[in-house]
């Protein structure tokens, strides 16, 4: 099982936020805090395991990372969980980003959280890992983003009609 | 791949401003989220990231709960407060409208409001029941994306008590024609097996559909459920270990479609499931494991090293290799492949290689061996996860021989151990074992404690401290250990407490408060104004504090001493800390009162147990009283949180039973009557073990099995049951040793420094683990004490046992030998019938040495086998059993039995146990069961030629009476004849086991003085019989007994009624006796010789057998309960 998905910047600044554990939000935001502490002491030449902690539900968890320029991205996870496994599992899910931002950067991780969720939600779902084919994430994304499009069209369509009420008939009659 | 998240925040103000990126063209400078995250990103401090979200919270707020704020507009609030709570800041108020815009929205502003309540809310949040009938509604909604969230949310936190409202309709959609809508359903049900297993059971044959689906994603998610199921129940999935292979076989063949390759690996997290799977269904299973070797073989040679996720495949395949029942040509390739992960040199694989090898020297200690060189480096590796892991590593190969090196090495790398104190639960305890002496020991223990400080474990300190206070086999040895330590930590006081952690502290004062009286010279005056120095420090903390005075209050005695005392107590008396003043309090009256003091503090009185009433019986008559005055009967806690809990959550069951009615209408001595137990104990289910935790106020070291012995890791060896020795060998560590080290080792003279240093690290660190490998490298190992012992166990094997079963075969004359001596014991006249010392003056030829003989023999109750079920009335003469004639010892047996005194032959007796044996001295013993009571008998042999008199035998227990039966305690054994000494054992204080010391002390006729030291162990279930009572008798007892213990035991089931094939096999085995079986409680009484009952109440609860004892008699449930366990575990 995943119990929570970090993603933060090399300031420690929260970029996403999953957890598939519940906890307070106070203990949320040690746990983010003592993570960041954790990870970003490590150099990029050890491993990228963090265990033995007392972060999340002890001896069992641990923490894997990857760190890509200014943001880590900490998978917590429990024994049952493979860790190289995991590990290719990030580079999957910061490819998939990458195709659907187009060359992502932290921006669009700032700007569009709500969309980093839904593609999280594609990969990994209620802790437990759904899909690892990036090409299915990102036809599933799509799919969700087409309906964003048509709504949007429809919504523009209907803003015009709004707007001009009568031109559409206007040329009807001209 | 590094590049992909080029742009990094210090552009963000440009670009925000700019506003010319593709990623940033969508904000327009209008949008109220890229405002707030401008803003956040332009401040500077907490302070004012706290006001402008404050702010901006506020804002939302008002927006939120405007009749106006459309829709499309809700789902822009949302983000932001989504953006807050991430930030920390919580958003409660959104809560509701989270909801509301799931419900009401349209499928993308759903789409945010499902987002929302997923991350705000948890599982048992009350708001989620709002939640319920939209995602009924979404269930069945026709657009598919609709139904993907509704099964998302569904998985991510979902009501426990509403899951049979939407089963049906998730289960309906294993049947969907869009595989992510099936795949999303698994995982769905998956999580609902996972919350409440109960309410899925029914459709596990859905689950084998979805594991047998076309499509190769669903049937990935399906093995989700069944490595959980498998985990927990592995014997209920054997059947399906030929599909899994099969699957296995078509992934790792390639058979799947191209889109499921990952860097041209064929579906790598599938193998990675499939191979845990197989582990665990192989796992002790030897048909099982031959359907799988096939293709763990394949996949072996499949997996070329390549890409990362290879790796993956392959660490999975080698745990499964050595978890599964062993093939000798699979275990040589996948310690190989171990072989390239450790020598790999990228770091993630040396992790693993690392991880693999603690998992596999559990079965293989010299895979370890091969690795040597390579693990010395990775212990100075920079990064701590590697070294932690080689850490790890090493206490698995930790034995007596290395142990001074290995816990060397660590200290040098302490300061790991403050990020992983968790590490710390190891160490020491199970090394204090192999410590080569006392010095080493509290030294090694002084640097625990002031480093690892007060982020260690609670339980490092109080084991240690039960360690000390309970001491070892002699007690010599504890006197030193003792001193040594007093002697240590008054050194330590007089340097600079200050520094010391709180912890360790404690630990001082209480070590000196109890122990400094054995350091004669030392002033109890001085220690009291050491300790006295402690409370003045600014940092101590309050705890301490009352440690130190507690200590104070031990100590104090004498004039100067009790200025010292009243003048802190007058400082402290008027504290604001209760507990504090309590002590002080404590220290004013008890030093003034010298008579009060050491009836109150007895001296040396550690480890003595405290006698707790934990069922607090001596209150009935209050409670009562109370319960009469109309009080409400008192409640455990859980009870109380369920009520609670069903009073808030909806009630699905309009006219269910209400328990508390019930309860209250039985009155308090109903509560503790075991007839009547049923009303409680259904009740209070769980409450067994808790109570059973708070019954016993010492750690409880009996029941754990012992994983750790002297040499070592204890891989499959039967447990052993030993006695912490103190004297143990030090390791190799002599430079002749190394040097001999080296020389096996590839290139010996010549070696760089650092390298030779490492050998010798390595020559050091590996030491024992080659005691049967022709790899050894690290040189002879030396015979230890303890490998003798263990040997003088098993039956025949010893060299001593072997010399006497040739002596009293050669020896023609025994049997007239025999004869006599039974004679002559049967007669009650031993010495002065004896033989007049014709032969004293006969000279022994060979020269004497006079070093002491120490030699231990332990019984466990297995070893009583066989002959316990005569004890029933059946009186069969063990010694002539014919079953006994295979063991090895048969003869010697025999020929020992027919010593046994006649009054005590017919009766049943546990094995004749060699005891030591020094010169032509052999003696054995073994212990008669009677009806009302038990008979030690000692054998004593002279192999020599010449008769040796005046043996003079004294035992002594602590825990037992010891009486001779004849008032003589001198006896003499003529040449190659056995004398026989007989003791009555009678229980001072119950104990799991016992331990009878002796010595033996004796003369030949020509040579000085001889002492042999010897012991000799045996079980508290030799002293249980059985207590006929009637159930009424029962009830009456089991109210007046105020001690009692309670714990869940495993159930056997042989076919026939679990309640009953249990009870059966105690009542057999333990010598108990069955009062009465009533439906699914059944109560059992034995006595504790003499007449001491105790009384056991059996109940069936969720699969396990709640055991609850109870005996006047202090310690004696904890220790029948032990046994209980040891019975029910061995059979």
């Amino acid at each position: 099982m995943i119990k929570a998905i970090l993603i933060f910047n090399n300031h420690g600044k929260p970029r996403l936020i999953r957890f598939y554990q519940y906890f307070a939000e106070d203990m949320q935001q040690q746990i983010i805090r003592e993570t960041f502490h954790l990870v970003s002491k490590r150099d990029d030449n050890v491993c990228n395991f963090l265990e033995g902690g007392s972060l999340i539900g002890g001896s069992d968890y641990k923490l894997i990372y990857r760190h890509y320029a200014t943001l880590y991205f900490v998978f917590c996870v429990d024994s049952s969980e493979s860790e190289l496994g995991i590990l290719d599992l990030i580079q999957v899910f910061v490819e998939t980003l990458d195709k659907c931002f187009e060359n992502v950067c932290e921006l669009d991780l700032i700007f569009h959280m709500d969309k980093v969720h839904y593609i999280l939600q594609e990969v990994v779902m209620g802790g437990m890992v759904l899909e690892t084919n990036m090409n299915e994430i990102v036809a599933q994304v799509e799919v969700q983003n087409r309906m964003e499009k048509s709504e949007s069209h429809m919504e523009r369509m209907l803003l015009r009609r709004h707007l001009e009420p009568l031109s559409p008939h206007s040329h009807e009659l001209g | 791949m590094s590049d992909v998240v080029e742009k990094t925040l210090t552009a963000l103000p440009s670009l925000l401003s700019l506003d010319s990126q593709p990623g940033s063209t969508k904000l327009s400078s209008t949008s109220k989220l890229g405002t707030l995250i401008r803003g956040i990103t332009e401040l500077t401090s907490k302070h004012e990231e706290e006001k402008l979200i404050q702010h901006e919270l506020t804002s939302i707020k008002e927006q939120v709960s405007s009749p106006n704020t459309s829709m499309r507009q809700m789902k822009e609030l949302m983000v932001r407060a989504i953006y807050c709570e991430m930030l920390g800041y919580e958003a409660s108020f959104s809560y509701i409208h989270a909801i509301k815009l799931a419900q009401q929205g349209t499928a993308l502003e759903k789409r945010v409001g499902y987002l929302a309540v997923s991350l705000f809310l948890n599982e048992s949040h009350e708001l989620l029941l709002l939640l319920v009938n939209t995602v009924l509604k979404d269930l069945q909604s026709t657009n598919l994306i609709e139904v993907c969230m509704a099964l998302t949310v569904v998985s991510q936190m979902f009501p426990k008590d509403m899951i049979p409202a939407i089963l049906p309709l998730v289960e309906e959609k294993l049947n969907h024609p869009k595989e992510i809508i099936r795949r999303k359903a698994v995982l769905a049900l998956y999580k609902f097996y996972l919350i409440a297993p109960n309410q899925v059971q029914h459709i596990h044959n859905k689950f084998r559909k979805a594991l047998c689906d076309k499509d190769p994603g669903v049937m990935t998610a399906s093995l989700h459920i069944y490595l959980q199921m498998i985990q927990e129940n592995p014997e209920g999935y054997k059947d399906l270990t030929p599909s899994f292979v099969t699957i296995l076989k078509q992934v790792v063949g390639g058979k799947l479609p191209m889109d499921f390759n990952y860097h041209s690996v064929p579906a790598p997290w599938l193998q990675i499931q499939l191979l845990r799977i197989l582990s665990l269904l192989g796992k002790n299973d030897q048909s099982t494991s031959e359907i799988m070797y096939e293709v763990l073989d394949e996949s072996l040679r499949r997996a070329e090293m390549n890409h990362n996720i290879t790796y993956a495949i392959l660490y999975e395949c080698v745990k499964c290799i050595y978890t599964i029942h062993p093939k000798s040509e699979l275990l040589e390739k996948a310690a190989k492949c171990i072989g390239n992960f450790v020598l790999s040199p990228k770091i993630n694989l040396k992790y693993l290689g690392l991880k693999a090898l603690t998992y596999v020297v559990q079965q293989d200690p010299k895979l370890a061996l091969q690795h040597q060189m390579t693990i010395i480096e990775c212990l100075d590796h920079p990064d701590l996860i590697i070294k932690r892991e080689t850490l790890e590593l090493l206490f698995r190969i930790t034995n007596a021989q290395n142990v001074t090196v290995i816990v060397e090495k660590i200290m040098l790398l302490y300061y790991l151990y403050l990020v992983c104190s968790c590490f710390l639960v190891f160490f020491p305890m199970n090394h204090y074992t192999y410590a080569p002496d006392n010095e080493w020991f509290i030294e090694t223990m002084n640097t625990v404690f002031s480093v690892g400080g007060d982020m260690m474990q609670p339980d490092i300190p109080n084991s240690f401290l039960k360690l000390l206070s309970e001491g070892f086999d002699s007690v010599e040895e504890d006197r030193k250990l003792r001193l040594f330590a007093v002697d240590s930590y008054v050194s330590l006081l007089q340097g600079e407490p200050g520094k010391l952690p709180q912890r360790f502290l404690q630990v001082i004062s209480w070590v000196l408060g109890e122990y400094s009286y054995l350091r004669k010279e030392l002033e109890a005056a001085r220690v009291l104004r050491l300790l006295a120095k402690l409370l003045d420090m600014k940092n101590t903390s309050s705890e301490t504090k009352s440690w130190v005075l507690m200590a104070m209050t031990k100590l104090c005695e004498g004039r100067t001493g009790l200025s010292v005392a009243q003048e802190v107590s007058e400082t402290y008396s008027s504290s604001l800390d209760t507990v504090l003043r309590q002590r002080a309090q404590e220290l004013q009256h008890l030093s003034q009162d010298w008579e009060l003091q050491a009836r109150v503090l007895p001296r040396d009185a550690g480890h003595e147990p405290l006698e707790v009433d934990s069922s607090l019986s001596f209150l009935d008559g209050f409670v009562s009283e109370a319960l009469a005055a109309g009080a409400a009967p008192y409640k455990p806690q859980h009870q109380r949180q369920e009520e609670l809990a069903q009073a808030k959550a909806l009630s699905l069951e309009p006219y269910g039973l209400s328990l508390p009615i019930s309860m209250s209408s039985c009155s308090i001595a109903d509560r503790q009557s075991p007839t009547l137990l049923s009303i409680s104990s259904g009740l209070s289910g769980d409450s067994t073990e808790l109570s059973h935790k708070g019954g016993s106020t010492s750690l409880k070291l009996d029941g754990v099995k012992r994983v750790w012995g002297r040499e070592g890791y204890l891989a499959q060896r039967e447990p052993v049951e030993e006695s912490a020795h103190v004297e143990v060998p030090s390791p190799l560590r002599s430079p002749n040793h190394q040097g001999e080290a080296d020389s096996q080792t590839p290139t010996p003279t010549p070696t760089p420094d650092p390298e030779q240093e490492k050998q010798q690290l390595a020559s050091s660190l590996f030491v024992g683990l080659s005691s049967q490998s022709s790899v050894c490298l690290m040189g002879k190992s030396e015979p230890t004490p303890q490998r003798f012992r263990r040997k003088t166990k098993g039956p025949g094997s010893s060299s001593a046992v072997g010399e006497q079963i040739s002596n009293s075969l050669v020896s023609t004359p025994s049997t007239v030998d025999n004869l006599l001596c039974n004679n002559l014991l049967e007669s009650n006249i031993t010495s002065e019938l004896d033989v007049s010392s014709l032969e004293q003056t006969s000279q022994l030829a060979h020269g004497l040495t006079t070093a002491n003989g120490n030699c231990d023999v332990e019984l466990t109750d297995s070893d009583i086998k066989g002959s316990s079920p005569s004890l029933n009335g059946d009186n069969e003469v063990v010694a002539a059993d014919p079953g006994s004639h295979e063991d090895p010892d048969g003869p010697k047996d025999l020929c020992l039995s027919s010593h046994l005194p006649a009054e005590l032959s017919g009766l049943s007796h546990s094995e004749i146990t060699p005891l030591c044996s020094k010169q032509s001295l052999d003696l054995s013993a073994c212990h008669v069961h009677k009806d009302d009571f038990l008979v030690l008998v000692v054998f004593i042999y002279n192999s020599s030629d010449s008769d040796i008199q005046q043996i003079l035998l004294e035992l002594d227990s602590d825990e037992l009476e010891v009486s001779c039966v004849c008032d003589n305690r001198v006896q003499e054994a003529r040449s190659h004849s056995v004398a026989v000494c007989q003791y009555f054992l009678t229980v001072k204080r119950p104990s799991v086991h016992f331990k009878v010391v002796g010595i033996v002390s004796y003369q030949f006729p020509v040579g000085t003085p001889q002492s042999v030291q010897f012991s000799y162990k045996l079980p508290l279930t030799s002293f249980i019989r059985p207590l006929t009572l009637t159930t009424e008798e029962y009830g009456t007892m089991w109210l007046d007994f105020s001690h009692d213990t309670k714990q869940n035991l495993t159930l056997i089931s042989d076919g026939q009624e679990p309640l009953a094939a249990t009870l059966n096999m105690l009542e057999k085995k333990l010598q108990l006796h069955v009062v009465e079986v009533i439906g699914m409680e059944g109560i059992v009484a034995c006595q504790l010789l003499q007449d001491q009952p105790c009384l056991m109440h059996c109940r069936l609860h969720a699969g396990t057998l709640a055991v609850w004892l109870r005996s006047p008699v202090p310690d004696l449930p904890d220790c029948l309960m032990y046994h209980c366990q040891r019975a029910l575990q061995e059979h």
